[in-house]
Protein backbone atom coordinates (compact mmCIF):
# COMPACT_ATOMS: atom_id res chain seq x y z
CA UNK A 1 0.00 0.00 0.00
CA UNK A 2 1.33 3.48 -1.20
CA UNK A 3 -0.49 5.21 2.07
CA UNK A 4 2.12 3.55 4.34
CA UNK A 5 5.01 5.56 2.92
CA UNK A 6 3.85 9.38 2.56
CA UNK A 7 6.83 9.60 0.63
CA UNK A 8 5.01 7.70 -2.49
CA UNK A 9 2.00 9.72 -2.69
CA UNK A 10 1.18 10.16 -5.77
CA UNK A 11 0.85 13.02 -7.11
CA UNK A 12 -1.82 11.38 -9.40
CA UNK A 13 -4.42 8.47 -8.60
CA UNK A 14 -7.26 7.26 -10.79
CA UNK A 15 -9.17 4.40 -9.30
CA UNK A 16 -11.73 2.50 -10.69
CA UNK A 17 -12.39 5.41 -13.02
CA UNK A 18 -14.83 4.71 -15.63
CA UNK A 19 -16.04 7.33 -18.63
CA UNK A 20 -19.50 6.21 -20.56
CA UNK A 21 -20.46 8.60 -22.93
CA UNK A 22 -24.25 9.71 -23.13
CA UNK A 23 -25.08 7.79 -26.60
CA UNK A 24 -24.05 3.95 -24.75
CA UNK A 25 -20.03 4.29 -25.96
CA UNK A 26 -17.83 3.00 -23.09
CA UNK A 27 -14.76 4.86 -23.68
CA UNK A 28 -13.01 4.05 -20.42
CA UNK A 29 -13.73 0.78 -17.66
CA UNK A 30 -11.98 0.28 -14.51
CA UNK A 31 -8.91 2.40 -14.78
CA UNK A 32 -6.39 2.37 -12.25
CA UNK A 33 -3.21 4.93 -12.49
CA UNK A 34 -0.95 6.31 -9.93
CA UNK A 35 1.38 8.46 -11.07
CA UNK A 36 4.37 9.43 -8.46
CA UNK A 37 6.39 12.49 -8.11
CA UNK A 38 8.61 12.96 -11.06
CA UNK A 39 8.11 9.84 -13.49
CA UNK A 40 7.40 10.50 -16.90
CA UNK A 41 4.79 8.18 -18.25
CA UNK A 42 2.69 7.67 -21.12
CA UNK A 43 -0.09 5.83 -22.01
CA UNK A 44 0.29 4.46 -25.52
CA UNK A 45 -2.41 3.11 -27.20
CA UNK A 46 -4.55 2.81 -30.40
CA UNK A 47 -6.77 5.04 -31.19
CA UNK A 48 -10.14 4.75 -29.65
CA UNK A 49 -8.47 3.83 -26.54
CA UNK A 50 -9.54 6.32 -24.03
CA UNK A 51 -5.89 7.70 -23.54
CA UNK A 52 -6.45 11.45 -24.77
CA UNK A 53 -9.84 11.12 -22.39
CA UNK A 54 -8.30 9.75 -19.37
CA UNK A 55 -6.12 12.87 -19.82
CA UNK A 56 -8.51 15.25 -20.24
CA UNK A 57 -10.08 13.76 -16.93
CA UNK A 58 -6.78 14.26 -15.28
CA UNK A 59 -7.22 17.77 -16.46
CA UNK A 60 -10.29 18.37 -15.30
CA UNK A 61 -11.44 19.17 -18.41
CA UNK A 62 -14.17 16.31 -19.05
CA UNK A 63 -15.88 14.22 -16.07
CA UNK A 64 -15.56 10.81 -15.40
CA UNK A 65 -18.61 8.58 -14.95
CA UNK A 66 -17.47 6.46 -11.97
CA UNK A 67 -14.96 6.06 -9.87
CA UNK A 68 -12.03 8.29 -8.11
CA UNK A 69 -9.83 10.76 -9.20
CA UNK A 70 -7.12 12.49 -7.13
CA UNK A 71 -5.58 15.10 -8.38
CA UNK A 72 -2.20 17.88 -7.18
CA UNK A 73 -3.51 20.01 -4.24
CA UNK A 74 -7.15 18.53 -4.50
CA UNK A 75 -8.72 16.91 -1.44
CA UNK A 76 -12.00 15.13 -1.75
CA UNK A 77 -12.35 14.85 1.86
CA UNK A 78 -11.61 18.40 2.78
CA UNK A 79 -13.78 19.13 -0.27
CA UNK A 80 -10.44 21.13 -2.20
CA UNK A 81 -10.14 21.89 -5.25
CA UNK A 82 -7.28 21.95 -7.52
CA UNK A 83 -5.93 25.49 -8.05
CA UNK A 84 -5.77 26.54 -11.57
CA UNK A 85 -1.76 26.08 -12.63
CA UNK A 86 -0.91 23.06 -10.89
CA UNK A 87 -1.80 21.15 -13.64
CA UNK A 88 -0.25 21.91 -17.03
CA UNK A 89 -1.58 20.77 -20.50
CA UNK A 90 -0.09 20.59 -23.70
CA UNK A 91 -2.55 19.88 -26.30
CA UNK A 92 -2.51 18.11 -29.64
CA UNK A 93 -2.83 21.64 -31.78
CA UNK A 94 -0.30 24.68 -30.18
CA UNK A 95 -3.80 26.22 -29.01
CA UNK A 96 -2.27 29.69 -29.28
CA UNK A 97 -4.33 33.16 -29.28
CA UNK A 98 -3.80 34.38 -32.62
CA UNK A 99 -4.10 37.73 -31.06
CA UNK A 100 -1.67 37.58 -28.39
CA UNK A 101 2.54 37.68 -29.00
CA UNK A 102 4.42 35.05 -27.58
CA UNK A 103 5.76 36.72 -24.40
CA UNK A 104 1.47 37.18 -23.95
CA UNK A 105 0.62 33.68 -24.72
CA UNK A 106 2.79 32.21 -22.54
CA UNK A 107 1.72 35.23 -19.50
CA UNK A 108 -2.11 34.08 -20.09
CA UNK A 109 -2.18 31.79 -17.26
CA UNK A 110 -0.70 34.27 -14.75
CA UNK A 111 -2.90 36.87 -16.30
CA UNK A 112 -5.53 34.89 -15.32
CA UNK A 113 -4.57 34.08 -11.96
CA UNK A 114 -4.26 37.70 -11.71
CA UNK A 115 -0.49 38.27 -11.76
CA UNK A 116 0.42 41.62 -13.37
CA UNK A 117 2.43 41.89 -16.39
CA UNK A 118 5.43 43.63 -14.89
CA UNK A 119 5.31 41.05 -11.99
CA UNK A 120 4.89 37.93 -14.26
CA UNK A 121 7.56 39.37 -17.09
CA UNK A 122 10.52 37.44 -15.09
CA UNK A 123 8.84 34.23 -15.22
CA UNK A 124 7.58 34.40 -18.88
CA UNK A 125 11.12 35.28 -19.84
CA UNK A 126 12.56 32.90 -17.78
CA UNK A 127 10.07 29.73 -19.37
CA UNK A 128 10.78 31.22 -23.04
CA UNK A 129 14.67 31.18 -22.63
CA UNK A 130 14.06 27.62 -21.54
CA UNK A 131 12.45 26.51 -24.34
CA UNK A 132 15.00 28.21 -26.92
CA UNK A 133 12.13 31.35 -27.85
CA UNK A 134 14.17 33.75 -25.58
CA UNK A 135 14.22 36.03 -29.34
CA UNK A 136 10.68 35.71 -30.35
CA UNK A 137 8.50 37.75 -27.50
CA UNK A 138 6.89 40.12 -29.67
CA UNK A 139 6.74 37.26 -32.32
CA UNK A 140 2.81 36.54 -33.34
CA UNK A 141 1.86 33.03 -33.23
CA UNK A 142 1.48 32.79 -37.28
CA UNK A 143 4.73 34.04 -37.52
CA UNK A 144 6.16 30.93 -35.86
CA UNK A 145 6.73 27.30 -37.20
CA UNK A 146 4.98 24.49 -35.81
CA UNK A 147 7.87 23.01 -33.91
CA UNK A 148 8.33 26.55 -32.47
CA UNK A 149 4.13 26.92 -31.80
CA UNK A 150 4.64 23.97 -29.75
CA UNK A 151 7.58 25.53 -27.82
CA UNK A 152 5.30 28.22 -27.21
CA UNK A 153 2.36 25.84 -25.93
CA UNK A 154 4.87 23.80 -23.41
CA UNK A 155 6.09 27.64 -22.29
CA UNK A 156 3.03 28.24 -21.70
CA UNK A 157 2.05 24.60 -19.86
CA UNK A 158 5.10 25.23 -17.33
CA UNK A 159 4.96 28.81 -16.70
CA UNK A 160 2.92 28.45 -13.85
CA UNK A 161 5.55 25.48 -12.45
CA UNK A 162 3.18 22.92 -12.34
CA UNK A 163 3.20 19.57 -9.97
CA UNK A 164 2.21 17.08 -12.78
CA UNK A 165 2.42 18.21 -16.98
CA UNK A 166 0.14 16.20 -19.44
CA UNK A 167 0.60 16.16 -23.00
CA UNK A 168 -1.83 14.66 -25.33
CA UNK A 169 -0.20 13.67 -28.93
CA UNK A 170 2.05 16.97 -28.33
CA UNK A 171 4.51 16.35 -31.47
CA UNK A 172 2.14 14.61 -33.54
CA UNK A 173 1.79 17.17 -35.94
CA UNK A 174 5.82 17.72 -36.40
CA UNK A 175 8.11 16.40 -38.76
CA UNK A 176 10.59 13.58 -37.66
CA UNK A 177 13.60 15.87 -37.42
CA UNK A 178 12.04 18.66 -35.11
CA UNK A 179 10.05 16.04 -33.25
CA UNK A 180 13.23 14.34 -32.38
CA UNK A 181 14.73 17.42 -31.16
CA UNK A 182 11.91 18.98 -29.52
CA UNK A 183 11.52 15.47 -27.87
CA UNK A 184 14.98 15.71 -26.23
CA UNK A 185 14.32 19.01 -25.15
CA UNK A 186 11.63 18.36 -23.59
CA UNK A 187 13.49 15.62 -21.70
CA UNK A 188 16.14 18.33 -20.30
CA UNK A 189 13.56 20.35 -19.47
CA UNK A 190 11.80 17.54 -17.46
CA UNK A 191 14.87 16.68 -15.37
CA UNK A 192 15.59 20.47 -15.02
CA UNK A 193 12.31 21.19 -13.19
CA UNK A 194 11.72 17.97 -11.39
CA UNK A 195 8.23 17.36 -12.75
CA UNK A 196 6.19 14.98 -13.36
CA UNK A 197 4.68 13.94 -16.87
CA UNK A 198 1.92 12.07 -18.00
CA UNK A 199 2.45 12.22 -22.07
CA UNK A 200 -0.01 10.26 -24.23
CA UNK A 201 1.60 9.01 -27.90
CA UNK A 202 0.85 6.61 -30.19
CA UNK A 203 4.08 6.04 -30.82
CA UNK A 204 6.17 3.11 -29.94
CA UNK A 205 9.89 4.84 -30.36
CA UNK A 206 8.43 8.20 -28.64
CA UNK A 207 7.58 6.44 -25.29
CA UNK A 208 10.57 4.38 -25.06
CA UNK A 209 12.60 7.43 -25.85
CA UNK A 210 11.04 9.37 -23.45
CA UNK A 211 9.29 7.96 -20.09
CA UNK A 212 9.97 5.79 -17.33
CA UNK A 213 7.28 3.92 -17.43
CA UNK A 214 5.16 2.86 -20.65
CA UNK A 215 1.42 2.18 -19.77
CA UNK A 216 -0.58 0.33 -22.61
CA UNK A 217 -4.00 0.37 -23.34
CA UNK A 218 -6.51 -1.15 -25.27
CA UNK A 219 -9.70 -0.41 -26.95
CA UNK A 220 -13.44 -1.02 -26.44
CA UNK A 221 -13.72 -0.61 -23.56
CA UNK A 222 -10.82 1.90 -23.37
CA UNK A 223 -8.55 -0.16 -20.09
CA UNK A 224 -4.98 -0.71 -19.04
CA UNK A 225 -3.93 -3.61 -20.55
CA UNK A 226 -0.40 -3.71 -18.89
CA UNK A 227 2.88 -2.17 -18.18
CA UNK A 228 6.42 -1.61 -19.05
CA UNK A 229 9.44 0.03 -17.48
CA UNK A 230 12.26 1.97 -19.16
CA UNK A 231 15.15 1.76 -16.60
CA UNK A 232 17.55 3.67 -19.12
CA UNK A 233 19.35 6.31 -17.12
CA UNK A 234 18.77 9.82 -17.61
CA UNK A 235 20.39 11.77 -19.62
CA UNK A 236 18.98 10.31 -22.93
CA UNK A 237 20.07 11.64 -25.86
CA UNK A 238 19.98 10.82 -29.90
CA UNK A 239 22.74 7.83 -29.51
CA UNK A 240 20.12 6.11 -27.19
CA UNK A 241 17.78 5.22 -29.94
CA UNK A 242 21.16 3.33 -31.39
CA UNK A 243 21.32 0.99 -28.42
CA UNK A 244 20.27 -2.70 -27.39
CA UNK A 245 18.43 -1.82 -24.69
CA UNK A 246 16.19 0.52 -26.71
CA UNK A 247 15.72 -2.16 -29.43
CA UNK A 248 14.47 -4.61 -26.97
CA UNK A 249 11.78 -2.49 -25.17
CA UNK A 250 10.53 -1.22 -28.36
CA UNK A 251 10.25 -4.70 -28.91
CA UNK A 252 8.19 -5.57 -25.33
CA UNK A 253 6.48 -2.66 -25.91
CA UNK A 254 5.51 -3.31 -29.24
CA UNK A 255 4.60 -7.19 -28.75
CA UNK A 256 2.39 -5.98 -25.39
CA UNK A 257 0.71 -3.39 -28.12
CA UNK A 258 0.16 -6.00 -30.75
CA UNK A 259 -2.10 -7.80 -27.85
CA UNK A 260 -3.86 -4.74 -27.37
CA UNK A 261 -4.78 -4.74 -30.59
CA UNK A 262 -5.90 -8.04 -30.35
CA UNK A 263 -8.04 -8.43 -27.72
CA UNK B 1 41.37 25.38 -62.21
CA UNK B 2 42.05 29.29 -62.26
CA UNK B 3 40.97 29.31 -65.89
CA UNK B 4 38.11 28.26 -65.41
CA UNK B 5 36.54 30.92 -62.11
CA UNK B 6 38.22 33.37 -64.37
CA UNK B 7 36.18 32.53 -67.45
CA UNK B 8 32.76 33.02 -65.56
CA UNK B 9 31.04 36.00 -66.19
CA UNK B 10 30.71 38.97 -63.96
CA UNK B 11 27.59 38.31 -62.26
CA UNK B 12 26.20 42.04 -61.86
CA UNK B 13 25.88 43.35 -57.95
CA UNK B 14 21.98 44.19 -57.84
CA UNK B 15 19.77 43.81 -55.12
CA UNK B 16 17.23 41.12 -56.07
CA UNK B 17 14.47 43.20 -54.84
CA UNK B 18 13.89 46.76 -55.12
CA UNK B 19 12.45 47.92 -52.04
CA UNK B 20 9.70 50.43 -53.95
CA UNK B 21 9.75 54.46 -52.51
CA UNK B 22 6.10 55.31 -50.74
CA UNK B 23 5.27 57.75 -52.99
CA UNK B 24 5.68 54.92 -55.68
CA UNK B 25 3.80 52.56 -53.99
CA UNK B 26 0.92 55.18 -53.44
CA UNK B 27 0.87 55.97 -56.96
CA UNK B 28 1.03 52.57 -58.02
CA UNK B 29 -2.15 51.77 -55.99
CA UNK B 30 -4.12 54.71 -56.75
CA UNK B 31 -3.11 55.47 -60.51
CA UNK B 32 -5.03 52.77 -62.31
CA UNK B 33 -8.08 54.30 -60.20
CA UNK B 34 -7.61 57.56 -60.83
CA UNK B 35 -7.05 57.44 -64.63
CA UNK B 36 -10.06 54.85 -64.95
CA UNK B 37 -11.96 57.81 -63.29
CA UNK B 38 -10.77 60.61 -65.54
CA UNK B 39 -11.49 58.61 -68.74
CA UNK B 40 -14.71 57.86 -67.96
CA UNK B 41 -15.53 61.36 -66.99
CA UNK B 42 -13.64 62.29 -70.55
CA UNK B 43 -15.65 60.18 -72.58
CA UNK B 44 -18.61 61.46 -70.86
CA UNK B 45 -17.87 65.17 -71.27
CA UNK B 46 -17.15 64.43 -75.29
CA UNK B 47 -19.80 62.13 -76.02
CA UNK B 48 -22.61 64.36 -74.43
CA UNK B 49 -21.40 67.61 -76.87
CA UNK B 50 -20.55 65.36 -79.60
CA UNK B 51 -24.11 63.54 -79.35
CA UNK B 52 -26.25 66.63 -78.67
CA UNK B 53 -27.70 65.38 -75.10
CA UNK B 54 -29.60 67.45 -73.49
CA UNK B 55 -28.40 68.79 -69.99
CA UNK B 56 -32.01 67.86 -68.56
CA UNK B 57 -31.01 64.05 -69.26
CA UNK B 58 -27.09 64.06 -68.62
CA UNK B 59 -25.40 67.04 -68.21
CA UNK B 60 -21.70 66.90 -68.99
CA UNK B 61 -19.30 66.79 -65.89
CA UNK B 62 -18.40 70.11 -66.77
CA UNK B 63 -21.93 71.36 -65.71
CA UNK B 64 -21.97 69.02 -62.92
CA UNK B 65 -18.55 71.19 -61.18
CA UNK B 66 -20.03 74.42 -62.16
CA UNK B 67 -23.43 73.01 -60.06
CA UNK B 68 -21.21 71.95 -57.21
CA UNK B 69 -18.90 75.10 -57.08
CA UNK B 70 -22.15 77.71 -57.27
CA UNK B 71 -24.18 75.69 -54.78
CA UNK B 72 -21.19 74.79 -52.83
CA UNK B 73 -22.41 76.29 -49.26
CA UNK B 74 -26.22 74.50 -49.84
CA UNK B 75 -24.64 71.33 -50.75
CA UNK B 76 -22.32 71.46 -47.64
CA UNK B 77 -25.03 72.09 -45.48
CA UNK B 78 -26.93 69.03 -46.91
CA UNK B 79 -23.78 66.91 -46.43
CA UNK B 80 -23.48 68.34 -42.93
CA UNK B 81 -26.96 66.96 -42.27
CA UNK B 82 -27.34 63.63 -44.03
CA UNK B 83 -24.02 62.95 -42.59
CA UNK B 84 -24.84 63.48 -39.21
CA UNK B 85 -27.53 61.51 -38.90
CA UNK B 86 -25.89 58.41 -40.96
CA UNK B 87 -23.21 58.73 -38.61
CA UNK B 88 -25.50 59.22 -35.44
CA UNK B 89 -26.99 56.01 -36.71
CA UNK B 90 -24.21 54.14 -37.41
CA UNK B 91 -22.95 54.74 -33.79
CA UNK B 92 -26.02 53.61 -32.07
CA UNK B 93 -26.20 50.47 -34.43
CA UNK B 94 -22.39 49.36 -33.23
CA UNK B 95 -23.18 50.28 -29.99
CA UNK B 96 -26.26 48.37 -29.74
CA UNK B 97 -25.41 45.79 -32.29
CA UNK B 98 -22.56 44.85 -29.99
CA UNK B 99 -24.87 44.90 -27.07
CA UNK B 100 -27.46 42.73 -28.88
CA UNK B 101 -25.05 40.27 -29.43
CA UNK B 102 -23.76 39.67 -26.31
CA UNK B 103 -27.43 39.85 -24.69
CA UNK B 104 -28.11 36.79 -27.50
CA UNK B 105 -25.39 35.01 -26.41
CA UNK B 106 -25.75 35.26 -22.94
CA UNK B 107 -28.26 32.16 -22.81
CA UNK B 108 -29.66 29.83 -25.56
CA UNK B 109 -33.20 30.84 -24.23
CA UNK B 110 -32.54 34.22 -24.69
CA UNK B 111 -31.62 33.47 -28.11
CA UNK B 112 -34.48 31.42 -29.13
CA UNK B 113 -37.04 34.45 -27.65
CA UNK B 114 -35.52 37.09 -28.94
CA UNK B 115 -33.69 36.50 -32.64
CA UNK B 116 -36.50 35.54 -34.99
CA UNK B 117 -37.71 38.73 -34.33
CA UNK B 118 -34.52 40.53 -34.85
CA UNK B 119 -34.99 38.64 -38.14
CA UNK B 120 -38.26 39.77 -38.76
CA UNK B 121 -37.24 43.02 -38.00
CA UNK B 122 -34.62 42.53 -40.69
CA UNK B 123 -36.74 41.00 -43.71
CA UNK B 124 -39.86 44.15 -42.92
CA UNK B 125 -38.97 46.61 -45.50
CA UNK B 126 -38.14 49.74 -44.36
CA UNK B 127 -39.77 51.96 -46.91
CA UNK B 128 -42.70 50.25 -45.64
CA UNK B 129 -42.24 51.28 -41.78
CA UNK B 130 -40.60 54.43 -42.74
CA UNK B 131 -44.54 56.98 -42.92
CA UNK B 132 -44.80 55.13 -38.97
CA UNK B 133 -41.91 56.40 -37.46
CA UNK B 134 -42.38 59.83 -39.11
CA UNK B 135 -45.49 59.83 -37.86
CA UNK B 136 -44.52 58.90 -34.26
CA UNK B 137 -41.58 61.11 -33.64
CA UNK B 138 -43.83 64.22 -35.49
CA UNK B 139 -43.48 65.99 -38.17
CA UNK B 140 -41.06 68.67 -36.20
CA UNK B 141 -38.83 66.00 -35.50
CA UNK B 142 -37.94 64.59 -38.59
CA UNK B 143 -34.12 64.12 -38.05
CA UNK B 144 -35.08 61.69 -35.40
CA UNK B 145 -37.62 59.77 -37.23
CA UNK B 146 -34.54 59.00 -40.08
CA UNK B 147 -32.12 58.47 -37.15
CA UNK B 148 -34.25 55.56 -36.39
CA UNK B 149 -34.75 54.63 -39.62
CA UNK B 150 -31.09 54.44 -40.64
CA UNK B 151 -30.29 52.96 -37.40
CA UNK B 152 -32.64 50.32 -38.50
CA UNK B 153 -31.57 49.00 -41.72
CA UNK B 154 -28.07 49.37 -40.18
CA UNK B 155 -28.53 47.19 -37.04
CA UNK B 156 -29.06 43.71 -38.57
CA UNK B 157 -25.69 43.07 -39.71
CA UNK B 158 -23.64 44.30 -36.67
CA UNK B 159 -25.91 42.09 -34.22
CA UNK B 160 -25.59 38.83 -36.77
CA UNK B 161 -21.61 39.25 -37.24
CA UNK B 162 -21.50 39.74 -33.15
CA UNK B 163 -23.74 36.98 -32.60
CA UNK B 164 -21.53 34.59 -34.76
CA UNK B 165 -18.22 36.49 -33.45
CA UNK B 166 -19.19 35.55 -29.97
CA UNK B 167 -19.89 32.15 -30.81
CA UNK B 168 -16.93 31.44 -32.89
CA UNK B 169 -13.95 30.95 -30.59
CA UNK B 170 -11.96 28.11 -31.35
CA UNK B 171 -12.55 24.71 -28.75
CA UNK B 172 -9.15 24.39 -28.44
CA UNK B 173 -9.07 27.38 -26.78
CA UNK B 174 -11.77 27.63 -24.71
CA UNK B 175 -10.39 24.25 -23.42
CA UNK B 176 -6.97 26.30 -22.32
CA UNK B 177 -9.02 28.99 -20.16
CA UNK B 178 -11.17 26.12 -19.02
CA UNK B 179 -7.72 24.40 -17.63
CA UNK B 180 -7.13 28.04 -15.82
CA UNK B 181 -10.70 28.09 -14.52
CA UNK B 182 -11.26 31.24 -15.85
CA UNK B 183 -13.87 33.40 -14.83
CA UNK B 184 -16.84 34.13 -16.77
CA UNK B 185 -15.65 37.87 -17.34
CA UNK B 186 -12.20 36.85 -18.01
CA UNK B 187 -13.22 34.08 -20.58
CA UNK B 188 -15.77 36.70 -22.76
CA UNK B 189 -12.53 39.37 -21.86
CA UNK B 190 -9.78 37.35 -23.60
CA UNK B 191 -11.10 34.63 -25.59
CA UNK B 192 -14.63 35.46 -26.79
CA UNK B 193 -14.07 38.93 -27.71
CA UNK B 194 -11.06 38.88 -29.84
CA UNK B 195 -12.19 35.81 -31.30
CA UNK B 196 -15.27 38.12 -32.71
CA UNK B 197 -13.43 41.24 -33.32
CA UNK B 198 -12.79 40.31 -37.16
CA UNK B 199 -16.66 39.40 -37.31
CA UNK B 200 -17.63 42.89 -35.40
CA UNK B 201 -15.33 44.69 -37.55
CA UNK B 202 -16.73 43.01 -40.92
CA UNK B 203 -20.38 43.97 -39.32
CA UNK B 204 -19.51 47.65 -38.97
CA UNK B 205 -18.06 48.31 -42.39
CA UNK B 206 -21.55 46.35 -44.10
CA UNK B 207 -23.70 48.46 -41.05
CA UNK B 208 -21.62 51.83 -42.34
CA UNK B 209 -22.92 51.90 -45.79
CA UNK B 210 -25.95 50.41 -44.76
CA UNK B 211 -26.29 53.44 -42.56
CA UNK B 212 -25.81 55.78 -45.24
CA UNK B 213 -28.49 53.94 -47.57
CA UNK B 214 -31.09 54.01 -45.09
CA UNK B 215 -30.46 57.82 -43.79
CA UNK B 216 -30.80 59.02 -47.58
CA UNK B 217 -34.06 56.41 -48.74
CA UNK B 218 -35.54 57.70 -45.02
CA UNK B 219 -35.55 61.24 -46.29
CA UNK B 220 -36.89 60.19 -49.44
CA UNK B 221 -39.92 58.68 -47.83
CA UNK B 222 -40.14 61.23 -45.57
CA UNK B 223 -39.47 64.33 -48.05
CA UNK B 224 -42.05 66.45 -46.77
CA UNK B 225 -39.56 69.31 -46.73
CA UNK B 226 -38.95 69.04 -43.01
CA UNK B 227 -35.48 67.72 -43.52
CA UNK B 228 -32.49 69.50 -45.69
CA UNK B 229 -30.38 67.04 -46.17
CA UNK B 230 -28.69 65.38 -49.59
CA UNK B 231 -31.32 63.41 -50.77
CA UNK B 232 -33.94 66.31 -50.41
CA UNK B 233 -31.70 68.38 -52.63
CA UNK B 234 -31.85 65.54 -55.27
CA UNK B 235 -35.79 65.49 -54.74
CA UNK B 236 -35.85 69.05 -55.28
CA UNK B 237 -33.71 69.60 -57.82
CA UNK B 238 -35.50 67.20 -59.63
CA UNK B 239 -38.66 69.04 -59.50
CA UNK B 240 -36.93 72.16 -60.42
CA UNK B 241 -35.32 70.37 -63.47
CA UNK B 242 -32.05 71.11 -61.85
CA UNK B 243 -30.51 67.89 -63.38
CA UNK B 244 -26.93 69.22 -62.79
CA UNK B 245 -27.48 69.77 -59.13
CA UNK B 246 -28.94 66.35 -58.72
CA UNK B 247 -25.91 64.97 -60.38
CA UNK B 248 -23.66 66.81 -57.63
CA UNK B 249 -25.49 65.90 -54.24
CA UNK B 250 -25.20 62.77 -55.84
CA UNK B 251 -21.13 62.46 -56.60
CA UNK B 252 -21.06 64.24 -52.89
CA UNK B 253 -23.36 61.02 -51.70
CA UNK B 254 -21.35 58.68 -53.41
CA UNK B 255 -17.78 60.77 -51.50
CA UNK B 256 -19.13 60.34 -48.60
CA UNK B 257 -19.98 57.04 -48.44
CA UNK B 258 -16.68 56.12 -49.93
CA UNK B 259 -14.64 57.86 -47.00
CA UNK B 260 -17.27 55.98 -44.51
CA UNK B 261 -15.97 52.50 -46.27
CA UNK B 262 -12.68 53.76 -46.39
CA UNK B 263 -12.66 54.91 -43.10
CA UNK B 264 -13.76 51.51 -41.25
CA UNK B 265 -11.81 49.56 -43.37
CA UNK B 266 -8.33 51.89 -41.94
CA UNK B 267 -9.81 50.94 -38.03
CA UNK B 268 -10.35 47.41 -39.34
CA UNK B 269 -6.85 47.06 -41.03
CA UNK B 270 -5.52 48.65 -37.50
CA UNK B 271 -6.74 46.22 -35.34
CA UNK B 272 -6.35 43.18 -36.60
CA UNK B 273 -3.10 43.99 -38.58
CA UNK B 274 -0.52 41.69 -37.18
CA UNK B 275 -2.93 38.79 -36.43
CA UNK B 276 -5.52 38.06 -38.72
CA UNK B 277 -5.52 36.37 -42.13
CA UNK B 278 -7.61 38.87 -43.43
CA UNK B 279 -5.06 41.71 -43.11
CA UNK B 280 -2.04 39.41 -44.21
CA UNK B 281 -2.39 39.95 -47.97
CA UNK B 282 0.48 37.81 -49.65
CA UNK B 283 2.78 37.85 -47.05
CA UNK B 284 3.65 34.30 -45.66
Amino acid sequence: MTDMSPKLQPVMRMQNLDKVYPNGTVALKNLFLDVHPGEFVSLLGPSGCGKSTALKIAAGLAEHSAGRIQRPGEDEAKGIRARAGEIGFVFQEPNLMPWLSVFDNVYLPLKLAGLSRTDAAADVAAILETVGLAGFHDSYPRELSGGMKMRVSIARALVTKPKLLLMDEPFAALDEITRNKISQDLLELWQATGSTVIFVTHSVFESVFLSNRIVVMAARPGRIIGEIGVDAPYPRDASFRLTQDYAAHCRDVSGLLTRAMES
Amino acid sequence: MADETAALPETPQKRLVERPSRLTTVLRETGPTVAAGLAFVLIWEISVHALGVSKFVLPPPSMIVVSMVGDFPYLMKALAYTAGITVAAFAAAVVSGILGGLLLTQHKDVERMLWPYAIALQVTPMVAIAPLVIIWVGLDRVWLGLMILAWLVAFFPMLANTVQGLKSADRGLQDVMTLYQASRWQRFRHLQLPAALPYILTGARISSSLAVIGGVVAEFVAGSGSSTGLAWVIVESGTMLDVPRMFAALFILSIFGLAIWWLTSMVQARLLSRWHESELGGER
